[in-house]
């Protein structure tokens, strides 16, 4: 007995080690490093010295540190909002389809999903391209028959860029509501039915109560989901007033990469990594309450 | 079937009657609904399709106003121009390396470790299941810089070794599942197999693998495609265009094409392909992967 107990710690400790290796080097030992480099004047590679909270001051007294904190705070609410909305109108039209024409549907909402970001700039540079784009068709019934270079507006750039990802990744939101339309059974709304309910109570009584639980789930993901956006605001900004139109990613990337301030850009990661964690534990919490429910 | 039950019910009374009439406009709502959805992804596949059929037009056409669905004078020259002129195929090579060593290290190295945590005991086993559960809500983008200098003190950037290291911190979210799929596999296939001398290990290869091989090929798949859609740390690891991944080189590497609308989109397609492919060959192990990672068993 106590030998193939022996046997079983070796068995695990054969299995845990590339996890525990891998883990240890890429994840626990640079996010203790993070937090000791944002103590410091360090550049990005080199030794510095100890400087206390000073960066996290000079984050909080920094013009362009609270421009990309407003941006990306912006960024989430318009992106993150109308996906989960729109992900779920559209859930509930395609989960009324059956067979092939579902699959064909809900293919063309999710394909996007899986294509990688520069590829949907290059197809959304070209839909909105100033000169002949197709989309500026539309722009011009706006702006007086005129076309407009829509990511080298500021005030439009980030509405855009925040419907380019809801184009990009909607399909994500729509399988999570299907996903939870499909666990409501479709006796309730038979019952339902036969007592003479309108459309309009089945979706507020049945529906939503059970639908609800899923909206949560769904606006917490994006909502962390964007906080880390970089790509997409990178990719569009390029070339244009990146300091405009700065987001948190973006700046601990000029901090770290282009100004060589490795430690204002470890300072800066931490403010972001907190943000993220403490509302991940939210919204566990959030679904731990529901869960227990 | 209860529906025409009910029809023919309904002709005898008044009420019943009404019911019809609310059943009548029920199905126009409904109608309605469905053509609104069909033009709803009309829409939404439309930048796709756009995308992909201007790469075969020629230049000419392409900048010519108006909108025209299809092709003129159908052509491969943007295709032919980008694979010949350009590193594309190297930076197919590079991503196709990079992402398929990410999917072997994470699906191998989670199955052992989800296999430990579910089936064996061991000090620690708690400990290390806390671990991962609390690691899902880290945001790795946070950890750029740290991943920068780290990589440089292996010197590893700028290798293709650098661009997958940091991507091997996706992990927990596969340990995670593999540990649930295997606390479901019914004790008795173990308890008969341990009676026949198996070891710990055979146990994982003959049995808890092989019972859920889908669950693997649904985590490969989705592994791969999000290592292959990677951007901001291959980005940022790799300087020199012969290295570059196909999602850094087609957006770093512009210039060299000089500007032609049909040889941006062509590489662009090209660049997507693989994944787009996958995703319509597997889209049931896709749709899978993607709910069990959001914590949804489906």
């Amino acid at each position: 007995m106590l030998r193939s107990k022996r046997s079983e710690y070796t068995t695990a400790a054969i299995l845990m080690a590339p996890f525990v290796v891998i883990y240890g080097v890429l994840f626990v030992y640079p996010t203790v490093k993070m937090v000791q480099l944002s103590l410091t004047n360090a550049p990005l590679i080199g030794a510095g010295t100890w400087v206390g909270l000073d960066n996290y001051y000079r984050l909080a007294s920094d013009r362009l540190f609270s421009v990309a904190v407003w941006n990306t705070v912006y960024f989430v609410i318009l992106s993150v909002v109308p996906s989960t909305l729109v992900a779920m109108l559209v859930a509930l039209g395609v989960n009324r389809l059956k067979g092939w024409t579902q699959s064909v549907v809900l293919a063309a909402f999710f394909l996007p999903y899986i294509l990688p970001v520069s590829v949907v700039f290059r197809i959304w540079s070209w839909m909105f391209d100033k000169d002949f784009g197709i989309a500026q068709n539309a722009v011009q019934l706006f702006n007086n028959g005129q076309h407009l270079s829509i990511f080298r507006t500021i005030p439009l750039f980030m509405p855009a860029v925040a419907f380019v990802t809801v184009w990009w990744l909607l399909g994500f939101n729509v399988l999570l509501f299907i996903a939870g339309l499909r666990n409501i059974s479709t006796e309730i709304y038979e019952a339902a039915g036969l007592d003479g309910a309108s459309r309009w109570a089945q979706f507020t009584r049945i529906t939503w109560p059970l639908v609800w639980p899923v909206t949560v789930l769904v606006f917490t993901i994006n909502l962390i989901l964007q906080l880390k956006i970089f790509d997409q605001v990178y990719l569009f900004a390029n070339g244009g007033r990146v300091g405009a139109t700065m987001v948190m990613v973006q700046y601990i990337y000029l901090a770290a990469f282009q100004v060589n301030k490795g430690g204002l850009a470890a300072a800066a990661a931490v403010v972001l990594f907190v943000l993220i964690v403490v509302l991940s534990v939210l919204q566990f919490q959030l679904l731990k309450a529901r869960g227990a429910r | 079937m209860s529906a025409s039950v009910e029809r023919g019910a309904d002709l005898t009374t008044p009420l019943a009657s009404r019911r019809l009439a609310r059943l009548r406009r029920f199905d126009l709502v409904g109608l309605a609904v469905t053509l609104i959805t069909l033009a709803a992804a009309v829409l939404w596949a439309f930048p796709l399709y756009w995308g992909l059929v201007t790469t075969f037009k020629p230049e000419y056409e392409i900048v010519r106003p108006g909108v025209q669905l299809w092709p003129e004078h159908f052509t491969l020259e943007n295709y032919l121009h980008v694979l010949l002129q350009t590193k594309i195929g190297l930076w197919y090579v590079n991503s196709l390396i990079t992402s398929g060593a990410v999917t072997i290290i994470v699906v191998m190295m989670s199955a052992g470790a989800g296999y430990a945590i579910s089936q064996l005991d061991f000090p620690g086993r708690r400990f290390f299941w806390w671990m991962i559960l609390a690691s899902f809500m880290v945001p790795v983008s946070a950890l750029i810089v740290n991943h920068f200098i780290l990589m440089s003190q292996f010197r590893l950037i700028n290798t293709l070794a650098g661009v997958v290291g940091p991507q091997l911190v996706y992990g927990p979210v596969t340990v995670i599942i593999y540990k649930q799929f295997f606390d479901s596999v019914p004790k008795d296939f173990r308890e008969a197999a341990v009676m026949d001398g198996s070891s710990e290990l055979q146990l994982l290869f003959r049995i808890y693998l092989p019972m859920n091989w889908g669950v693997t090929t649904a985590l490969a798949i989705i592994t791969f495609i999000g290592a292959w859609n990677q951007f901001l740390w291959p980005f940022l690891a790799i300087s020199s265009e012969d290295k570059m991944n196909i999602t850094v080189g087609i957006t770093q590497v512009h210039d060299a094409f000089g500007v032609s609308y049909g040889r941006d989109l062509a590489v662009a397609m090209l660049a997507a392909m693989p994944v787009a492919v996958i995703y319509l060959i597997f889209q049931r192990r896709v749709t899978q992967a993607i709910m069990l990672s959001a914590g949804i068993k489906g």
